[in-house]
């Protein structure tokens, strides 16, 4: 059977799986910041309001600890809430109640409370933003036992993870990152089904593993495509769920190649790249044939000018340094 | 129910509170409970009064003084009792202790030790009840020192905005642990804090168990009916220390014993003595059914099992199933 192909970009994505979601389960509601009558600040739940009504599409307050406690509190009387953070560094108002409420309730409560929450917030940097809107707290959510991180990297994640997420009994996190928003695929009609258990090669490789997730997929992918030329063959790892993380996927890519690179839009210190080169050491330290080498942000704040801001982030011109240097093509990294 | 039937029994509810607590806080010094033990005594006509305004499938979110909510809310002792020796029969299963008392069959909802925590929780639950057309009370139980955070505001705000049915419940007992409420308030009316977000709001002895009843009453009625969330203040007292661990250098001996003839166990019993329904030998009676209450309890935490080590890692996360899948 062939599925007629679409041409669709990651907020189109992100507002389909949401506009399904809404749709399938009465249930389901949205609620955050500018969500409704403005549409989402990034557009993604524009003619939601009309459509499902100011019952089901709720404008909030500027009260993130509020509104994002209420989700729990709504979770728990058995409805099904998907929460909107306008970006990832709002988050922390309301980080009281996603650590110390949602994370916990389950394991605190002796197993009586689940917490079936779903947190959409929008992440990374790259839009000029400065130090308050632009930082990539993923990582470090992914610290916290009992939550799931999700990052889609690609139109299809975008698309399919919504409905994955809501099928979580546990609190999910979605991280959108802010530069995927207008990348553009083809994708099949029928919505996806997305698997949020593994992670997934993006393009097959010999040499060396490229481990990433979420917005420096797309920036790894090309870097991938340059090293290719030189006549390396990189093996690209989208991780997708960030936690718990998919050991298996990651053991397999280095085993494969003995060499591994992380790109991660996280600082370096404490970050998750520092956890996957952990448990790489751990677990399949013979297997490795040169150490791993980690792409971060650089550590300071995010600043607003253009050249500092790219200056900062992950490049596809270090991406493809380190793969040059770690086999053996002399480039300091 | 007669008044002195009803005095009779709210009684009996607020001895075995008092009782729960003060040999809870014996076995505090025997190391059988240990983390930090909250107590209430004093505060027991506020637990005991707003609970028969309250019914099955409303909900109850409380704080870290809760010992005395759990009890009146129909948790059984035993359980609370096991919680906080840690034990597998306790009502979280030995996972929280005193400041974590959860119990689903009773839609109760803890037991949060983040001052101010439970308030958006109790928001959400009423959030959830109204989209779904149920006329429930989501009841939320908070000290005044939980008026300083913002979360507060951030509740009360989105409760009045959005019409929810939450009965906010204040317990001023006019200490945030050490700090008394006009070092920690610019402004130490809470009922006109209240107002300010458009809440209906009262004060209410907090000592006297029979307005405690009366007022949460009406509250309750008022707010089932749909009208939006409803605020009391309580006026009571915290007689012990903050913890155990708590010197009380920060208020005077005749402070405690001025507030201390205001014992609400003492104004019901003066109260049941004028009407001639209660006698001495009827509470020492009354004592000696409420201690062997506990007693058993007491029992049966001490019998109950320590959960394996094995165990340590259930429901960090549930485990993805059908049932799940709403």
């Amino acid at each position: 059977m062939t599925t007629d192909k679409l041409r669709m970009t990651y907020r189109e994505g992100l507002r389909q799986g949401l506009r399904d979601a809404l749709r399938k389960d009465a249930n389901v509601f949205l609620m955050g910041e500018d969500v409704g009558r403005y549409g989402g600040s990034y557009a993604i739940s524009r003619e939601f309001l009309a459509e499902f009504g100011p019952d089901r599409i709720r404008d909030t307050p500027l009260s993130e600890s509020a509104f994002l406690g209420a989700g729990i509190g709504a979770a728990l009387g058995g409805a099904r809430p998907i929460v909107e953070i306008m970006t990832v560094n709002f988050s922390l108002l309301a980080l009281d109640q996603i650590i110390n409420n949602a994370a916990s309730l389950l394991h605190m409560s002796g197993g009586q409370f689940n917490v079936p929450l779903v947190i959409r917030i929008g992440t990374g940097a790259g839009r000029q933003l400065a130090a308050q809107h632009s930082h990539s707290f993923e990582g470090w959510y992914a610290h916290i036992p009992g939550i799931r991180i999700l990052t889609p990297a690609t139109v299809e994640d975008a698309r399919g993870m919504i409905a994955a997420a809501l099928l979580e009994p546990n609190p999910v996190l979605i991280f959108e990152h802010v530069m995927l928003l207008s990348t553009e695929a083809e994708v099949d009609e029928r919505p996806p089904h997305v698997d949020i258990d593994f992670a997934k090669v993006r393009k097959e490789g010999r040499d060396l593993s490229l481990i990433t997730y979420g917005g420096s997929l797309p920036k790894t992918l090309e870097a991938a495509g340059v090293l290719e030329k030189s006549g390396v063959s990189a093996e690209v790892l989208d991780l997708r769920t960030l936690r718990p993380l998919d050991d298996a996927s990651i053991i397999k890519t280095i085993q494969k190649t003995g060499r591994g690179v992380i790109i991660d839009e996280g600082w370096r210190s404490g970050s998750l790249s520092s956890e996957i080169s952990a448990r790489i050491s751990e677990q399949c330290f013979s297997a490795l044939k040169a150490p791993i080498v980690r792409i971060c942000t650089k550590e300071v704040p995010i600043p607003y000018p253009r050249h500092l801001e790219a200056a900062a982030l992950p490049s596809v011109k270090e991406i493809v340094d380190a793969g040059l240097y770690l086999m053996g093509k002399h480039v300091r990294v | 129910m007669n008044a002195d039937v009803q005095g009779l029994k709210f009684y009996r509810e607020m001895l075995k509170i008092r009782r729960f607590e003060e040999r809870s806080a014996e076995l505090y010094g025997e190391m059988k409970i240990r983390g930090f033990l909250h107590l209430s005594v004093g505060q027991e006509a506020i637990a005991v009064g707003v609970m028969p305004a309250l019914s099955k499938e409303d909900s109850v979110v409380s704080a870290y003084r809760e010992h005395g909510h759990a009890i009146a809310r129909g948790v059984p002792i035993e359980s609370i009792m096991a919680e906080m020796f840690g034990k597998v029969g306790g009502c979280s299963h030995g996972h929280g202790g005193s400041m974590h008392l959860f119990h689903q069959p009773s839609r109760f909802y803890g037991g949060s030790a983040i001052v101010g925590g439970g308030l958006p929780i109790a928001t959400g639950l009423a959030l959830a009840e109204k989209m779904k057309w149920k006329q429930t009370v989501s009841a939320c139980f908070f000290g005044e020192g939980a008026m300083a955070e913002g979360v507060f505001h951030e509740s009360m705000n989105l409760a009045a905005l959005w019409k929810l049915p939450v009965l906010f419940l204040c317990e001023n007992n006019g200490y945030a642990m050490g700090t008394s409420i006009d070092r920690e308030l610019s402004r130490t009316d809470l009922v006109q804090k209240a107002q300010s977000y458009g809440v209906a709001a009262v004060q209410v002895d907090g000592m006297d168990v029979f307005s405690v009843a009366q007022e949460s009453k009406q509250a309750a009625a008022y707010v089932r009916s749909g009208e939006g969330p409803f605020f009391i203040e309580f006026k009571t007292y915290r007689f012990r220390a903050h913890s155990m661990y708590d010197p009380e250098l920060y208020r005077s001996k005749a402070e405690v014993d001025a507030w201390k003839k205001r014992d609400p166990l003492k104004l019901l019993e003066q109260r049941l003595k004028g009407s001639g329904v209660f006698t001495d030998d009827q509470r020492i009676q009354m004592e000696k059914e409420v201690d062997a209450e506990i007693e058993a309890a007491v029992q049966f935490a001490e019998a109950s099992p320590l959960e394996p080590v094995a165990d340590l890692m259930k429901n960090v996360t549930r485990e993805r199933s059908k049932d799940d899948n709403r």
